[in-house]
């Protein structure tokens, strides 16, 4: 009897996790599987069918030459790279500033630094605009790039690293006669590893799924990254409601960081779960 | 509460998955604990003592087996409807709850007939936090609290629903030295005063010697010996458990019975007619079972003498010793006067503190003393 | 050699430090000039007073009233919501063993996903066109209801996609805090409970909850500071325009304000910005001051 009940309660604990896992997965299978329909099946169907009998890839094709999603692509990965690049050295150099060296005022510019953690980005993002404009930097990667390279909380993150490396390794390594960056390169680096790696792959994410500095710096095409070019395809591409080349165009965006996942999945998981938020 | 363990087996999936198979945590384990005693499970870590606490609590259900509880088989029965008090290694008290709060916890579960009033309820905590003597102390959180003064609270959780047997898992292991000697004194007081049978489970076999009324060595699963503690350190079973007891440890040489005689090496030490048949053994001799004589003849190099007041302990070597210290330690009473300029000790053994274990099997052969020593 | 070393630690953190300055504590400042400085020209960068009038511009303009409205619906239905159901997610995931992992991963995925890609799937599944009145709406009239376009439609209608779609975007991360959260609590106390036969319930009001609840309150502080942020998911749903699509919020306010067919006044846009900051603020200081009476 007890059994019974215990059998009854598992499997509507797994009915309902599945439901969900079905609410998840259902755009994503909706979006691959519009994107193999043609444009006459697909706005022939009244009622859409849940799959298709002549998958077409026409649609990618389509994706590709009416519209630049391959200049978006690029551009999104160029700016990913450098962005994430640049700001790894920022914040590692600022994080060893923090953990290992001694100079006067260093508690109280941390503080600071903490301090900014709490700014939103929306009561910023006004000057810069303005900054940037002035600059005359719209629609230029320094543009995109530059007010994204220092993130507070990722130094605090890899600080908190650093400083968990032993006081005696620094000191052998003085005892050595190694160099303060050498010891950083070296020692801190290849140890804090696993860190700098889910910062990366966090920083890349924020990256490809920016949308809202973008979309105030660029206006021209050029310079769209992929969110901006699917909100412009959304409003002007392939003419109008091609439905089928619009999700061809929202698959080969999402594909990479869906990969991506796929790879790393736990050490993304991981990483967010030690403090990450999105955005 | 009488408790009797029957056949009980407990076997967990192996963790490797790639080697399969079962492990064995508690094998064959049987044994009657009379009603009102305090019982140490005793064993190096993993050999299934803590598994088989859990077995009597019911937090795990055997394999095989059963567990009695007086005349009744609790073996089915979920761990709360047994009428355990079980304290945990790290106490396991909720955080969030003040001292009181936590004591009054399990209270608080009670349903239907047993149900409490709100003042049966505030008597039977006071009562609880009395006996472990922190009745001052209900108003602070566990965080706020020593070690040793959390691990009264986990006791006095464990005691408020008057259980019928109180097990303890590892209850000393998280205190400092001085403390653990004080809490395992208060243990004992606790025990005598509820006369509660109480099973507690350690790795310390001082701890359990100490303060028991019976005491259990496991090992690998397997029960080695159970009795009370004087018998057991008196009479051990295997080499196992001979050289598990007593502190400084037993001192074990190789050793061999020929013609009537005990030898280790060259010397032999005692004779009996037991040691007829040709054989490799053993010999195994508690520190208190050497005495300083001319012509003792036990033969061992001269080590130092440390003197620790009421008693004496020589350190010598012999070249059939084999203590990992490689040093025989052997503790005489003070008025024993010993010419430190010497290299060479002899001694003569006593023959009830001699055990001579099979080389094969490590178990005990028995022997009477002919010679008139 | 003292000193070389003192000047070294400022060294390493210029570069953090230049752009730090340069693109946050310059810009925060900044922020409060503009938002005071009344009739700011962006062309010639000259305005011609100074006061609250920006302030009282913003509050009296119809199309903050309804951001304000729609992030303040969309704030009080997703945080308590989402979070609800993270919750028993979450311990729906820690009952189960096989397929756990499986499920915990696919549960993640929106978190990684471009939201303004995914939020155009969603626009078609619940978007009514000529030739089709989406799956959703078929779904719906199949069990009997009547089809309502929920992108252009009635506005009960939009803002139920928009809470829905909110929900399923950030339900990945509250799912995966507080699953870690009830993995961490020791299974020690769960032992001690069934020893003293407490029930299941009790186990979750009074064991549970309080172990995970600092977990569940940062997750609705952060809900909140995230939902009072929303634009991204509605400009994902309802296109750039979202003040002709009533959909806006207090950040696309800020944003359209600033650029875009009726930018051009970052004083409006300043003043928007602070009034956004001081609404989180004073909802997170009374989000602490609730949370540290209850303690």
């Amino acid at each position: 009897m007890k059994r019974h009940a215990k059998m009854i309660k598992k499997t509507f604990i797994y009915l309902c996790l599945a439901i969900w896992a079905l609410i998840v997965l259902f755009p994503f299978y909706w979006m691959l599987l519009t994107s193999i329909k043609s444009y006459s099946s697909y706005n022939r169907e009244y009622i859409p069918k849940f799959f298709t009998t002549s998958p077409t890839f026409s649609n990618f094709a389509e994706a590709f030459t009416s519209v630049p999603l391959a200049r978006y692509l690029a551009n999104t990965l160029i700016f990913t790279l450098v962005t994430t690049a640049l700001m790894l050295v920022v914040i590692t150099l600022a994080a060893f500033a923090f953990a290992r060296l001694d100079f006067r005022g260093k508690d109280l510019v941390f503080t600071l630094f903490l301090a900014l953690m709490m700014i939103p980005n929306e009561l910023v993002i006004i000057t810069n605009f303005v900054t940037i404009t002035n600059l005359n930097m719209r629609n230029t990667f320094t543009g995109l790039i530059l007010p994204s390279v220092t993130s507070v909380f990722y130094i605090y993150l890899l600080k908190e690293n650093f400083a968990q490396v032993g006081d005696d390794l620094y000191k052998a390594a003085k005892v050595d006669g190694t160099s303060d960056l050498r010891y950083l390169t070296k020692v801190l680096i290849p140890i804090c590893k696993p860190t700098m790696i889910t910062i990366v792959i966090l920083k890349v994410i924020e990256c490809w799924n920016s949308f809202v500095w973008p979309r105030l710096i660029t206006d021209k095409q050029e310079y769209f990254l992929v969110s901006n070019g699917i909100q412009q395809i959304r409003e002007s591409g392939f003419g109008r409601e091609n439905i089928p080349a619009m999700m061809a165009a929202v698959v080969i965006i999402s594909l990479p960081l869906i990969v991506l996942f796929i790879a790393f999945h736990n050490k993304i998981m991981e990483g967010v779960a030690t403090g990450g938020t999105k955005g | 509460m009488k408790i009797v363990l029957k056949n009980l087996t407990k076997k967990f999936p192996n963790r490797n998955k790639k080697v399969g198979g079962d492990v064995i945590a508690v094998k064959d384990f049987d044994i009657t604990i009379p009603d009102g005693m305090l019982v140490g499970l005793l064993g190096p870590s993993g050999c299934g003592k803590s598994t088989t606490l859990n077995l009597i609590s019911g937090l795990e259900k055997p394999t095989e087996g059963q567990v009695f509880f007086g005349d009744t088989d609790v073996t089915k029965l979920p761990a709360q409807d047994r009428g355990v008090g079980l304290v945990f290694q790290s106490y396991a008290l909720y955080p969030h709850l003040t001292v009181e709060q936590n004591i009054r916890f399990p209270l608080e579960n009670l349903r239907g007939n047993a149900k409490l009033t709100k003042d049966e309820m505030r008597e039977r905590v006071h009562k609880a936090a009395k006996l472990v003597q922190i009745d001052e102390l209900m108003e602070r959180r566990p965080s706020e609290l020593s070690g040793g003064q959390q691990q009264r609270v986990a006791i006095a959780r464990a005691l408020v629903k008057v259980p019928k047997v109180l097990l303890l898992d590892e209850p000393l292991s998280n205190l400092d030295a001085r403390l653990r000697l004080q809490t395992r004194e208060e243990i004992r007081r606790i025990q005598r005063e509820t006369n509660i049978t109480t099973v507690f489970v350690t790795h310390d076999q001082d701890e359990a010697m100490s303060i028991c009324d019976m005491i259990v060595v496991m090992k690998d699963g397997v029960m080695m010996q159970a009795g009370k503690p004087q018998e057991v350190y008196d009479d051990p079973v295997s080499l196992f458990v001979a050289k598990f007891l007593g502190t400084p440890p037993i001192n074990v040489f190789e050793g061999k019975m020929k013609d009537g005689k005990l030898y280790v090496a060259d010397d032999a030490v005692l004779a009996s007619d037991d040691f007829r048949d040709e054989r490799d053994v053993y010999v195994a001799v508690r520190p208190e079972g050497f005495i300083v004589s001319d012509d003792g003849p036990l033969v061992c190099k001269m080590g130092r003498i440390e003197v620790m007041g009421r008693d004496i302990s020589i350190v010598s070597e012999h070249d059939a010793l084999l203590n990992d210290t490689g040093l025989i330690r052997s503790i005489t009473g003070s008025d024993v006067v010993m010419d430190s300029g010497k290299t060479e000790v002899r001694f003569k053994l006593k023959p009830n503190k001699v055990f001579v274990f099979d080389k094969e099997t490590e178990e005990r052969i028995r022997f009477g003393v002919t010679d008139g020593q | 050699m003292d000193n070389r070393f003192r000047a070294k630690g400022w060294l390493y953190l210029l570069p953090a430090i230049l752009f730090l300055g340069v693109f946050m504590v310059y810009p925060l400042v900044d922020v409060f000039v503009y938002s005071f400085e009344e009739g700011f020209n962006f062309a010639n960068q000259s305005f011609f007073g100074t006061g609250s009038y920006n302030y009282s511009y913003v509050l009296r303009d119809p199309y903050f009233i309804q951001a304000l409205k729609n992030t303040f619906i969309i704030v009080i239905i997703t945080v308590p919501l989402s979070t609800l159901i993270a919750l028993l997610i979450s311990l729906g995931l820690s009952s189960i063993k096989p397929l756990r992992e499986l499920f915990q991963t696919v549960f993640f995925l929106p978190y990684v996903t471009n939201t303004l890609a995914v939020g155009l799937v969603f626009m078609i599944l619940f978007k009514k066109t000529e030739y089709s009145d989406g799956l959703i709406n078929i779904l719906i009239e199949f069990f009997g209801g009547k089809g309502v376009d929920f992108i252009t439609g009635p506005y009960a209608a939009k803002m139920f996609v928009m809470c829905f779609y909110t929900i399923w975007v950030v339900l990945p991360f509250k799912i995966l805090i507080l699953t870690s959260a009830l993995a961490s609590v020791p299974k020690v106390y769960y032992s001690a409970a069934e020893v003293d036969g407490t029930r299941p319930f009790r186990v979750f009001y009074k064991i549970t909850l309080p172990m995970i609840s600092p977990m569940i309150f940062y997750l609705v502080i952060t809900g909140f500071i995230g939902a009072f942020k929303a634009y991204s998911d509605e400009v994902a749903l309802f296109g750039t325009d979202l003040n002709s699509a009533g959909m806006n919020t207090i950040v696309g306010y800020i944003y359209d304000m600033l650029y875009g067919n009726s930018g051009g006044y970052p004083s409006y846009a300043s003043a928007a910005a602070i009034i956004l900051f001081a609404i989180v603020l004073t909802i997170t200081v009374i989000n602490l001051m609730v949370s540290s009476r209850r303690r």
